[in-house]
């Protein structure tokens, strides 16, 4: 008998994302990934000003603020056709990349590591060993034994105290476990080095953004970051000192640690190799900008189609109309009044319309996006496979280290091809982590060399014409492609939308019924106890879901995460 | 002694957002003294353990839902503090109670938390505030006031006119 899992974490009226599995046979059949959340922000911002946009549009949600501000700058800075100051994109680089290391540290050790790692096994393992371990693989400074024992005894402590705190929800003991007792206590080490290593992240974007949470220092025409070589009050060089030491450390966690705890975990689950592939269609934007005009990148990207790599096709500036006339969005199976077809995001409408949770019809508040009327996937893979093919050194060169290191640890060669599952969308991540905070870094030296040059320049006045002008700011963000669209009518914002990477995953079914990623991807992924769906966890997790809305009221009342039903 | 007095929630939805609102009224109509520092965290998670890591007591301002009348003012501490962990799908559900909890591993939590907030009427898209929650604001504040007394600090109102 078949039976039907739903996973709506948050069970008040708006939530958030909500799974239904379909489960026969020990496996999924059938999937639906709905949005619970009516998202009209872009309704809010008809009539503004557009150089406020970006105020608002980074309120949509608390993880993704500054994505959501930079994209907003972009498109109207695109519909102006404005240059930047290249300071400005240098700063703007930094913020984004330092946002997506913190993001993507978060994610792996507090968000999806315990989908891997059972803590109460860590236990049981010998300290001595797992640092002898630890040490064969890194010579990070926090591997030794005696962090290691020191780890063991906190734990210890909170589980004696019945105060598991943290850890209190995972799944532990379940059968899909499979890591040695020590790889566990190494990997409840990091994930506590991890809580303090965040926060350098977090300290870049807050010298460089003047504020965080929710940068303040964005402009439409560059950044509202004074520059100086030696005044107090501004962006010093002093300042900028103490940015790279950040920078450093943060450099030294993310290839000595994240990316072998990932290859390690990857390695002991080589099964999930074969998990989760689903869409492999991708897209994804080239970003952090090295001219004034958004034509040159440190960081390709573009389309690939059916997971081939030779079918790659270069997305080259912000202004691609390979990109620009592709998307389209449906409108077919979510809560919105429709019966046009799919519509390009400058001619979207966002006029709600409710009907409960239907299989077949409506059942989500997200759209469905295309690229020329294909469901694709987003996110650190489709960019890292993109870079693959265009050729960039350093994606190669980390994608090859990691893919090595997994090869050692599952003692058989694993290739490019695993890359294309579950633990292949982590893996990927922990690449593209290697090589943004590396091009942090690139990014750093290149703002010194140019104060050095004597230019302090980070901003050009926009100057807003009569008459309705378009644009599109596109960024790779953490989780994928985001791309603000907004019309401008005689200096106020006519039409805007916002396609978020989220959007692109967790879409519902488009035009042609066709599922998109989430729902795609989670098709054949086994459930041995339904009741307790880790393993469907494990692939939506892999996609760092983000729905574009935070809504967390306080709860007052205990409801059940987890229902299981006849289907 | 070191106080955070921390205003959380979404401004894009109506009430959803009258902790950051009660933060930001709260900083101009009161005298505040040198040990408290207002924040107005937003809907973040994760960016905030640096602020609240190791003070000596959080006063969080958000919306709660009770299932009480709209702009019924709340408060929660010590064991009707909310249970912190669920099965999350997202980071978004990373919320604070996972950076209070973050923070009680490693062994640096604050030492008195409470939750002060009113029953949103409503969660719907605006950056207003809804009339009765507007008419509630005024209460809200003063039990925030009233909370930092319970800690010994005076903040007095700068004046007695609205807020």
């Amino acid at each position: 008998m078949s039976q039907r899992v739903t996973i709506d974490p948050v069970t008040r009226i708006e939530g958030h994302l909500r799974v239904d599995v379909e489960v026969d046979g020990g496996k999924v059949k059938k999937a639906w990934a709905s949005g619970q959340m009516w998202r009209g922000v872009e309704n809010i911002l008809i009539g503004r000003d557009p150089r406020d946009a970006w105020a608002i549009t980074q309120r949509i949600c608390g993880v993704c603020t500054t994505v959501h501000a930079l994209a907003s700058v972009r498109s109207v800075e695109n519909a102006l056709q404005l240059e930047l100051p290249v300071n400005a994109q240098y700063i703007r680089n930094m913020i984004i990349l330092a946002h997506a290391v913190h993001d993507h540290i978060v994610h792996f050790y507090h968000l999806s590591a315990l989908d891997w790692v059972d803590v109460t096994s860590a236990l049981k393992a010998d300290p001595a060993k797992a640092a002898s371990l630890a040490e064969s693989l890194s010579s990070w400074s926090g591997n030794g034994k005696a962090e290691f024992t020191k780890v063991k005894e906190r734990l210890s402590g909170f589980v004696g105290t019945g105060q598991l705190g943290i850890f209190t929800n995972g799944y532990w003991g379940h059968p899909a476990m499979k890591l040695p007792p020590e790889v566990n206590l190494i990997a409840v080490a990091h994930y506590l080095q991890a809580l303090e290593v965040q926060r350098h992240a977090n300290k870049v974007v807050s010298i460089l953004g003047g504020k965080t949470p929710h940068i303040q220092n964005v402009v439409v025409g560059g950044v509202a970051n004074a520059l100086a070589v030696d005044s107090q009050a501004v962006l010093t060089v002093e300042r900028l000192l103490a940015v790279k030491d950040w920078i450093d450390q943060l450099a030294d966690f993310v290839k000595n640690v994240y990316l072998i705890d990932v290859a390690v975990v990857g390695g002991s689950y080589p099964e999930w190799t074969q998990i989760g592939r689903g869409i492999v269609d991708y897209i994804s934007v080239p970003d952090i900008p090295l001219d004034g005009r958004n034509t040159e990148f440190a960081l390709p990207g573009g389309h690939i189609a059916g997971g081939d790599l030779a079918s790659f096709k270069q997305i080259k500036t912000h202004d691609d109309a390979y990109f620009k006339d592709g998307v389209s969005e449906s409108v077919k199976h979510s809560w919105y009044e429709g019966g046009k077809g799919p519509l390009h995001p400058y001619k979207g409408e966002t006029r709600p319309q409710y009907t409960d949770f239907q299989d077949d019809g409506k059942y989500s508040w997200l759209k469905s996006p295309t690229f020329y009327d294909k469901p694709m996937q987003v996110g650190p893979l489709p960019r890292v496979l993109a870079m693959v093919a265009a050729g960039h050194k350093p994606t190669i060169d980390y994608a090859t280290h990691a893919l090595d290191l997994v090869s050692t640890v599952a003692k058989t060669k694993v290739g490019i091809d695993a890359l294309h599952s579950t633990i292949g969308r982590h893996a990927a991540r922990a690449v593209a982590c290697a090589v943004e905070v590396d091009e942090l870094a690139r990014q750093w030296d290149l703002l010194l060399a140019s104060m050095a040059k004597g230019d302090l320049k980070t901003f050009n006045k926009p100057v807003f014409p009569k008459g309705e002008i378009a644009g599109v700011g596109m960024h790779e963000a953490p989780r994928g492609v985001l791309s603000h669209w907004i019309v401008i009518q005689d200096g106020k914002i006519r039409n805007y939308q916002c396609v978020v990477p989220t959007t692109w995953n967790a879409a519902p079914r488009n035009e042609k019924d066709e599922p998109g990623a989430y729902e795609a991807c989670l098709a054949g992924t086994p459930v041995a106890i339904p009741d307790q769906p880790l393993e469907v966890l494990r692939t939506v997790h892999s996609f760092d879901p983000c729905l574009a809305c935070a809504v967390h009221v306080v709860d007052h009342e205990r409801q059940p995460v987890v229902r299981v039903t006849a289907a | 002694m070191r106080v955070v007095v921390l205003g959380v929630g979404n401004i894009l939805l109506s009430d959803e957002g009258l902790g950051v609102r009660a933060v930001e009224r709260l900083r101009r109509a009161y005298c505040l003294p040198p040990e408290v520092e207002v924040i107005d965290g937003g809907t973040s998670g994760m960016e905030l353990l640096e602020d609240l890591e190791g003070i000596d007591a959080l006063i969080m301002v958000d919306a709660i839902r009770a299932g009480a009348p709209a702009a019924t003012p709340i408060r929660l501490a010590g064991e009707a503090l909310p249970v912190f962990f669920r099965t999350k799908l997202s980071p978004h559900q990373v919320g604070l109670s996972d950076v209070l909890a973050s923070l009680e591993l490693l062994g640096r939590s604050p030492r008195h938390i409470s939750i002060l907030g009113l029953q949103p009427q409503s969660l719907a898209l605006g950056m207003e505030l809804s009339r009765e929650v507007e008419d509630g604001m005024p209460a809200l504040l003063g039990m925030v006031v009233s909370e930092l007394a319970l800690l010994g600090l005076v903040a007095p109102a700068i004046s007695s006119g609205e807020v």
